[in-house]
C-alpha cells in the first residue's frame, strides 16, 4: 500500500505520482491522508489503481477517471467523478452537486445522497444513489443509467436523450419531455445488475422507471411551449 | 464567485477562540475571493452601544474624533482605532444624535455598522492581510460572518465588499448576483432606507432590515426574501442573537453547514470548516435550496 499524507505533500505532486502509474505499474493500492475538502484529488488517472481518499474531499475529486477505483471515505464535493470515462468511483458519504456530470463510462456508487444536478449531461456512466437526489438530476442526460434508491427532487431527467432513470421513492416532478415508462424484464435485469454491482440488496420490481418522451428531439413549432 | 464563512457558537467556551477560528476559516476561501475580505464580529454587551467607521485617511480623520463628537452630542465617547477602521462607544440614547453629527465633523467616514454587539471591518486585499490588519484572530466574540469578494456587479472597493450592515446589529454576505436590485432598491429608498453603493447584496441586506423593522424576525424576513429577491444567491446573514442561512432555488452557489454540541459553522466549502474543532465528527451537510436555516440563541 502506498500512502500519500496531503497535509505533508502537494496535490500536484500526489497527482502527479497517481497519473504517472498508467501502463506501468504493480503498486495498484493508495491511500490519500488528510484530504481536507481539497480541490481536484486523484483526477485523470489512468490505471487500474485501487485508491482511497481517506477523508472530505472538494471539488471534482476522480474527475476523468479511467480504469482506477476511487473510494472517497467521507462526503464528496461538486462534480465528483466529473467526466468519468471507465472505473468505478465510491462515495461514502454524501455526494455535492454535479455528481457524474458528463460522465462517459464507468460506475458511480454514492451511499449517501446527491444534491442537485446529480447525472447532468450524462453520456454512458452509471449512477447508483444509496439515498436520494436533489432538483434537475440527469438534466439533458444522453446515455448511461441512473439509479436513485431514495426519492428524486423536482424536474427529474429534464431535457432528457436516452438514458434510463430508475427510482424507488418519490419524483417530486419530472423535468420536460422526461415521462414514466413500463418497466419490462429486460429492465428489471440490468436494474438488479447495477444493484448488485453498488452492493445493494433492493429489489428491482420496486422502482420506476423514466426516460424520454423524445418530443423534444428537433425543432417543432408546434410545441413552442414545451421548450 | 465568492467565498463565505460563518461561525456561531453555542459553547461560550470556545468566545475567546472565536476571531481565531473565524481567520483560518476565512483564509482558507481565498481563491474563492481574492480582491476584498471583510467580517463582522458580534461581541460581548456592555450596556452602550457601538459604531464601527471607516477612514481613506485615518491620520487625520480619528485622533481627537471621539473628544470632537463627545463635545457635539454631550455625552461620553470611547474611541478604538484599527488600522482604517474606528470602534465608537457611547450611550444607547446618543446613538443618533452621534450618527446625525458624523458627517459635519468628519465628512470623509463611512458607517460600516453600529448596535450593541456588532463590528465591521473590511478591506481591498487578500483575506490573510485583511485580517491579519484588523486583527482578527484576537477578536472574541459569539458569532462572526466573513467573506472573501471576486467582484462580478460592481466595483472593487471597500465599500463594495461584504459584509453590509443597513440595521442595528444586522449584516449580511452574499455570494451570488441578484437580477432585481435595481427595481428592488427604489422601493427600499421610498421606504425610508439609504444605500452606500450601487451594490445588489447591500439592497438584499437593507430588504432584510426592512422587514425586520416592521416586525418579522430573521427567520420570516428571508421567508418573504425567497419572493422578493431575484437571481443567484447564497446568504448568510447575523443579528444581535441570531444567524441564517438561505439558498436560492437554483442553487447552484455552494453551501455546507456543520453542528456539533458547541457550534454551528457555515462554509461555502468544506475546506473552509476543516480545521474546527471536533469536525471530524459533527453533523455536515449541504443546506437545501430555498429553505430558511436559523439559529438563535
Amino acid at each position: 500500500m502506498q500512502s500519500y499524507d496531503l497535509a505533508a505533500g502537494t496535490l500536484r505532486e500526489m497527482n502527479a505520482a497517481l497519473q504517472a502509474q498508467a501502463g506501468t505499474t504493480n503498486e495498484t493500492a493508495w491511500e490519500i491522508l488528510n484530504p481536507q475538502g481539497r480541490h481536484a484529488i486523484a483526477v485523470g488517472l489512468d490505471a487500474p489503481l485501487d485508491v482511497t481518499v481517506n477523508g472530505p474531499t472538494g471539488y471534482y475529486c476522480a474527475g476523468m477517471n479511467k480504469h482506477a477505483t476511487v473510494r472517497i471515505s467521507g462526503n464528496a464535493g461538486p462534480g465528483v467523478a466529473e467526466n468519468m470515462m471507465s472505473g468505478t468511483v465510491i462515495v461514502d458519504g454524501d455526494a455535492s452537486q454535479y455528481a457524474g456530470a458528463t460522465g462517459r463510462g464507468g460506475l458511480l456508487v454514492i451511499r449517501g445522497n446527491a444534491s442537485s444536478r446529480c447525472g447532468i449531461s450524462m453520456k454512458g456512466i452509471d449512477i447508483v444513489v444509496g439515498g436520494s437526489v436533489g432538483h434537475l438530476s440527469a438534466f439533458m442526460a444522453q446515455a448511461g443509467r441512473l439509479v436513485v434508491l431514495g426519492d428524486a427532487g423536482a424536474a427529474l431527467g429534464d431535457s432528457i436523450y436516452e438514458a434510463r432513470l430508475y427510482v424507488r421513492g418519490r419524483v417530486a416532478s419530472l423535468g420536460a419531455d422526461c415521462e414514466e415508462k413500463e418497466m419490462r424484464d429486460e429492465h428489471r435485469g440490468e436494474l438488479a445488475e447495477l444493484l448488485a454491482a453498488a452492493g445493494h440488496d433492493a429489489d428491482p420490481s420496486a422502482f420506476r422507471r423514466y426516460g424520454s418522451a423524445r418530443k423534444l428531439y428537433n425543432f417543432n413549432i408546434d410545441k413552442l411551449d414545451a421548450y | 464567485m465568492c467565498g463565505i464563512v460563518g461561525l456561531f457558537l453555542k459553547d461560550p467556551t470556545l468566545e475567546t477562540r472565536l476571531g481565531a477560528l473565524m481567520a483560518d476559516m476565512l483564509v482558507q476561501m481565498s481563491e474563492r475571493g481574492p480582491d476584498s475580505a471583510g467580517f463582522a464580529v458580534y461581541g460581548a454587551p456592555g450596556g452602550s452601544v457601538r459604531m464601527t467607521l471607516r477612514s481613506e485617511s485615518p491620520a487625520a480623520d480619528f485622533p481627537l474624533l471621539d473628544q470632537a463628537l463627545s463635545q457635539a452630542i454631550g455625552a461620553p465617547v470611547a474611541l478604538m482605532t484599527r488600522d482604517t477602521h474606528a470602534v465608537l462607544t457611547l450611550p444607547a440614547e446618543a446613538l443618533d444624535a452621534a450618527r446625525a453629527a458624523l458627517p459635519g465633523l468628519r465628512p470623509g467616514l463611512s458607517v460600516m455598522s453600529f448596535g450593541d454587539v456588532i463590528e465591521i471591518y473590511k478591506e481591498v486585499g487578500l483575506p490573510r492581510d485583511v485580517a491579519s490588519r484588523f486583527g482578527l484572530a484576537a477578536m472574541p466574540g459569539t458569532h462572526g460572518i466573513g467573506h472573501t469578494r471576486m467582484a462580478t456587479e460592481s466595483a472593487v472597493t471597500t465599500m463594495g465588499a461584504h459584509p453590509f450592515s443597513t440595521g442595528p446589529d444586522q449584516c449580511l454576505v452574499h455570494n451570488g448576483s441578484l437580477s432585481n436590485h435595481n427595481a428592488l432598491r427604489r422601493d427600499l429608498i421610498r421606504e425610508g432606507l439609504t444605500f452606500e453603493t450601487d451594490n445588489d447584496s447591500e439592497v438584499a441586506a437593507a430588504y432584510l432590515t426592512a422587514r425586520m423593522a416592521e416586525g418579522a424576525n430573521l427567520g420570516q424576513a428571508l421567508e418573504t426574501g425567497l419572493t422578493d429577491l431575484d437571481g443567484f444567491y447564497t446568504f448568510v446573514v447575523g443579528t444581535r442573537d441570531g444567524f441564517g442561512v438561505l439558498r436560492d432555488p437554483i442553487a447552484c452557489k455552494p453551501a455546507v453547514l456543520a453542528e456539533t454540541d458547541r457550534y454551528v459553522a457555515f462554509g461555502s466549502e468544506y475546506r473552509a470548516l476543516a480545521g474546527l474543532p471536533g469536525i471530524e465528527a459533527a453533523k455536515v451537510w449541504e443546506p437545501e435550496p430555498a429553505t430558511v436555516y436559523f439559529w438563535s440563541r
